[in-house]
């Protein structure tokens, strides 16, 4: 017998935002991601906390910024055409120096796209998630587990390093149950003394704000922003190595698509193939080092992706080239089967033989 | 002895205002009203984008600003996340009646307990005077050149008779910062704005007609004539709705 | 029975196929398995057809896709036209034969056929039919014990409906029975 729970990943990522100290949600609803809100939508009013439905994903994501200013965890979810509406909210986020946690669970685009599994937001969660100079700190959960582990992660990074922190999921995730066990304890406490509380006419009033005419102020709030992002490079990258030790070709893939790779990597093996995966957990900051080690030992990279082809240009960046990087893919909504991925891998062995 | 002071919810700062424009009134207003009610240690404003955009380096509470429209949400997320404070917004006519139709409206369909002080000047001024939702039939601007052509580009959004249709909002009110009068019956308002907030009645907001003698191409003098002349009569002062005194309708 | 199984339960929204799903996973997960379960979801689902994966390993579960299933559960024409080539050789296939009425066309799988929706509805439990179709799974798996049945129904089933407890063991037996 275990003490693990059967959850679906949204609910699993419900619950552990409030284990990780979370009382306030904003959203509005979008497939494939509603489990997060009718999650809290029970569970808030039971211990206190705020779910309100907002009236579009702008609302919410600026619901979210007033929270964040008052100095209190706070979270949003939504899936991709509902996270491009909050783009604005985001870069306003990043230009405040705001912490907050946003949940993007994944859909096929552009435009209205469809409803399925997909990874092509990751030019948007890990590059462009608004406008001006900025990042997000983006987590990549690929399993249920993940899916809360991460969440608790994101709001204790979001805070330490005041910005926003995204879980890209995607439906699969969202969807599937797996076991979990949600054991987190007391969720870390971190002052904010920028927050607006009142000044209790006790000291200078605070202000939350992101407006800065003088270039040169401006300049150098962008200039100390991202030394902290450098810190968060050093710092905070995660990523998984799965039978890299002898590996000749090295699989880079994340979230539902680093489940079905392993799959095929398993039948590889059987075939007597030397293949392993580096798989990022964080999307942002991007494990550049094991991959730049890597390429030293692995004659190919594959990168598998559900999208037309994002983090391969990472990965590409990553290893400096000195390696071809392929790419399999699906789009759309569709998943690439393990049979594709071994299909990309036996052509990859059988190069330069 | 008599003593004309600054209020003390104003900071000591000089204010980027033009000449004429009746921003500072109302920001005064709002500042005698904080200090009156003693709740400028719990008060946290939230500046739009427009003219008012650096409204929170004039208020000495503690202030956010916020996306162009977005203030009410903000407000929503602060008010929630601390009920105890008392959370205003300063928007102006772009910035509630256009880009942040949304939520406004939604935040009084909520009877969302914040206050709102609405300026109505007609015009986008930051901009340089553009059209605005509520710029009159007719009137010139930068981009209405020939005026406002209401076959082409609709008419005015009246905001206090808008939402006086929803059963939400706990009070509506709007007045005008032109005459002494006038100014006195907006502090009274704006008053009750906030004491409507601090007594958890909900949604309080004031739509200030006022003036922008730059844009609109008049004299501070001309202009405040203006507002009798032109404004109120498209924007009737009064009370729109004060479900606790069960008044709704505009008595202008 | 096999290392991994790969389990797909096909039918049509209303016929319980995601709580059977739901009900073979968390007897996995007790039993100390590595489990994963992964429905289909939108349109789909509430357009009529509904599925789901069920995974049950050893090992720790790559995709949870099921895409060659090793077991095929199919309770209406429609996913048994769709998913029967898909079967592994060597899988089986329950097939509610009152609800289709084909055979099988494959000759390299166990093919199971129970009147599950009949048996139910004779039985007083019409909507019991997925549990009657479990409950012979679990026989043909030869992992039909009480116990750990009354442990899983204990999870799926939540506690104000406890009534359903009695009823879906009835369901169960019968299946085993069939």
């Amino acid at each position: 017998m275990t003490d693990k729970v059967l959850m679906k990943g949204n609910e699993a990522l419900a619950e552990a935002a409030i284990m990780a100290g979370c009382r306030h949600y904003f959203g509005y609803p979008i497939t494939p991601q509603t489990e997060v809100a009718a999650y809290l939508a029970k569970r808030m009013p039971k211990i206190g906390g705020t779910f309100l439905q907002a009236e579009s994903e702008i609302a919410a994501i600026n619901m979210v910024y007033g929270v964040a200013a008052a100095g209190l965890r706070v979270l949003t979810s939504s899936s991709s055409p509902g996270i491009a509406l909050k783009s604005e909210g985001l870069s306003y986020l990043a230009g405040a120096d705001l912490p907050a946690v946003i949940i993007n669970v994944q859909r096929g685009g552009p435009g209205l796209g469809g409803i399925q599994p997909s990874q092509s937001d990751y030019f948007q969660a890990t590059k462009a998630g608004g406008h001006g100079d900025f990042r997000m700190i983006v987590l990549a959960p690929n399993s249920v587990q993940e899916m809360a582990d991460l969440t608790v992660k994101a709001f204790d990074l979001a805070d330490q390093y005041r910005m926003t922190a995204m879980i890209l999921a995607d439906g699969t995730m969202g969807q599937m149950m797996e076991p979990v066990s949600l054991n987190y304890g007391e969720p870390k406490k971190i002052e904010k003394p920028w927050a607006v509380t009142g000044t209790k006419c006790l000291r200078k009033h605070n202000v939350v704000n992101s407006l800065f005419l003088v270039p040169d102020e401006l300049e150098q709030f962008n200039f100390a922003r991202y030394e902290r992002y450098k810190q968060i490079e050093e710092n905070e990258v995660m990523y998984e190595e799965y039978m890299m030790d002898d590996a000749e070709i090295c699989i880079v893939a994340f979230g539902i698509a680093a489940r079905v790779s392993k799959n095929a990597i398993s039948e590889a093996r059987k075939q007597g193939i030397k293949v392993g995966m580096i798989r990022p957990i964080t999307l942002w900051p991007f494990p550049k080092a094991p991959m730049l080690k890597a390429a030293d030992k692995v004659k190919e990279f594959i990168c598998v992706e559900m999208s037309m082809g994002q983090m391969i240009e990472d990965v590409e960046l990553a290893v400096r080239c000195k390696k071809p990087v392929t790419l399999c893919n699906r789009v759309g909504g569709m998943i690439p089967s393990p049979e594709q991925v071994l299909a990309s891998i036996v052509e990859a062995s059988k190069k330069g033989e | 002895m008599i003593v004309f002071d600054k209020p003390k919810s104003l900071a000591d700062v000089s204010m980027h205002y033009c000449p004429g424009c009746t921003h500072g009134i109302v920001h005064r207003l709002v500042a005698e009203v904080i200090d009156e009610l003693g709740i400028e240690g719990i008060t946290v404003g939230v500046a739009p984008v427009g003219c008012s955009v650096m409204a929170y380096n004039y208020f000495n509470c503690d202030m956010v600003e916020a996306a162009h429209g977005r203030a009410p949400a903000v407000a929503t997320g602060l008010k929630r996340a601390n009920p105890d404070s008392i959370v205003f917004t300063y928007q102006g006519d772009g910035d509630l009646a256009s880009i942040g139709t949304a939520e406004t409206v939604h935040s009084a369909a909520r009877n969302e307990n914040i206050t709102i002080i609405f300026i109505n000047n007609a015009i986008y001024g930051m901009t340089g005077g553009q059209m605005a939702p509520t710029s009159l039939p007719g009137q010139v601007t930068q981009t209405s050149p020939y005026g406002r052509d209401t076959s082409h580009c609709g008419f005015p959004v009246k905001v206090c008779e808008m939402l006086s249709q929803l059963d939400g909002p706990e009070y509506l009110e709007r007045v005008a910062v032109n005459s002494v009068k006038n100014v006195r019956n907006a502090k009274k308002a704006i008053r009750k704005a906030f004491e409507n907030q601090i007594a958890g009645k909900g949604f309080s907001l004031v739509e200030v007609i006022s003036s922008c003698p730059t844009n609109w191409g008049m004299t501070p003098q001309k202009a405040l004539e203006w507002i009798d002349e032109k404004m109120i009569p498209y924007y009737p002062l009064g009370v729109y709705k004060d479900r606790s005194a069960n008044k709704e309708g505009g008595n202008g | 029975m096999f290392d991994t199984k790969q389990v797909l339960f096909a039918g049509f929204g209303g016929q319980g196929i995601l709580f059977s799903g739901k009900f073979l996973a968390y007897k996995g997960l007790i039993s100390d398995k590595q489990v994963s379960w992964l429905p289909s979801y939108g349109p789909e689902m509430r357009g009529g057809t509904a599925s789901c994966s069920v995974i049950i390993s050893n090992e720790p579960v790559g995709s949870p896709i099921v895409s060659t299933p090793n077991i095929l559960i199919a309770m209406n024409l429609p996913s048994l036209d769709k998913y029967e080539p898909t079967v592994e050789k060597g899988g089986i296939v329950i097939v509610d034969s009152t609800l289709i009425e084909r055979k099988v066309n494959r000759d390299d799988v166990t093919v199971y056929y129970v009147p599950a929706t009949q048996m139910a509805s004779d039985n007083g439990i019409p909507t019991l039919a997925n549990m009657i179709i479990m409950g012979k799974l679990l026989s043909v798996l030869g992992e039909y014990d009480e116990e750990s049945i009354m442990a899983t129904l204990g999870k799926v089933i939540s506690a104000r409906h406890k009534d359903m407890l009695d009823l879906n063991l009835k369901a169960l037996k019968l299946g085993m029975e069939a």
